[in-house]
């Protein structure tokens, strides 16, 4: 954005330091969108589940751009406890979905039906 | 200060990097066909969510996310893709109908329009006091003495849905002869 010969070293600093928390929310809720797109439109349970990962991912980040901006450490103790749960979740997830395939021979969300009715 | 000429440059172009690869990287995990192709999206996203951690000042996080999601994540969804994934291409239409892709297109964007507006609209304050940096350290000392139950208790979670993973994994295994 500032490769142009006229921006000088003051403006390059300037656009850097700008970047504040509105842009690091602004980022998050474009990848919570993109995931939810993922879960809505996806028919294949291991890419809906990467899609659940993306908007997992998406709170990550405003958790992190809020503790950063709040200058505290609690947040960052979080976001640890959050990523460890999220690694728990991906071991009992993918076992299920492991699970699912050796008894259907499927991987559609469609074909797993069977709760529905 | 700076012995390299121009670092304020790099560090400006890294950024943006960062921000490109968590973009793209979302887009390939969602709209590609190919499940692999999927997870690389993923890892790209997960590096570039580690870059802007350090750029948010928690190079713990950073190697955190990189250890976990790209090193851990996204290998064990390679395994069950390779446990899981059947020979022939899964059948790609859309689940409903195109009119339903197209509802839940709009509704994702109004979800990111409001939630962005909020975001940018916001009157955030910055606090006058810093309590302290989010060091290495801070954290260390947070975890082993504000949060040592929780850290103690995440270490049991961890196990037993290790235990629960194995648990599960073993149901429908046909025993081959």
């Amino acid at each position: 954005m500032s490769a142009l010969p006229t921006a000088t070293l003051p403006t390059v600093l300037a656009a850097a330091s700008a970047v504040g928390l509105q842009h690091y929310i602004a980022l998050a809720a474009l990848l919570f969108a993109i995931g939810f797109v993922g879960v809505l439109i996806r028919r294949n349970t291991l890419v809906v589940y990467m899609s659940l990962e993306l908007m997992l991912n998406a709170a990550i980040l405003a958790t992190v751009a809020f503790t950063r901006y709040n200058g505290t450490v609690e947040g960052n103790v979080f976001v640890f406890f959050i990523i460890t749960v999220a690694a728990a979740e991906v071991a009992v997830g993918l076992a299920i979905i492991v699970a699912l395939f050796r008894k259907r021979h499927s991987v559609d969300v469609g074909d797993l039906a069977t709760l529905n009715n | 200060m700076n012995s390299l000429p121009g670092t304020e440059y790099i560090i400006a172009g890294l950024f943006l990097l960062f921000i490109a690869a968590t973009i793209a990287g979302s887009l390939l995990a969602v709209f590609t066909v190919r499940v692999i192709r999927s997870v690389c999206g993923l890892a790209l996203t997960s590096v570039g969510l580690a870059g802007l951690y350090y750029f948010l000042n928690s190079p713990f996080l950073a190697l955190m996310e990189l250890l976990i999601y790209v090193g851990a994540v996204c290998v064990t969804i390679v395994f069950a893709i390779m446990l899981a994934e059947p020979q022939e291409i899964v059948d790609e239409s859309p689940r409903h109908s195109v009119l339903w892709s197209i509802a839940a297109i709009i509704v994702c964007t109004a979800i990111f329009w409001s939630a962005a507006r909020l975001g940018v609209l916001g009157d955030w304050t910055t606090p006058a006091i810093r309590l302290n940096d989010g060091t290495i350290q801070d954290i260390g000392v947070s975890l082993l003495s504000t949060y040592s139950m929780a850290f103690e208790v995440i270490s049991l979670v961890l196990l037993v849905a290790i235990l629960g993973a194995l648990a599960i994994a073993r149901i429908g295994r046909h025993r081959h002869p």
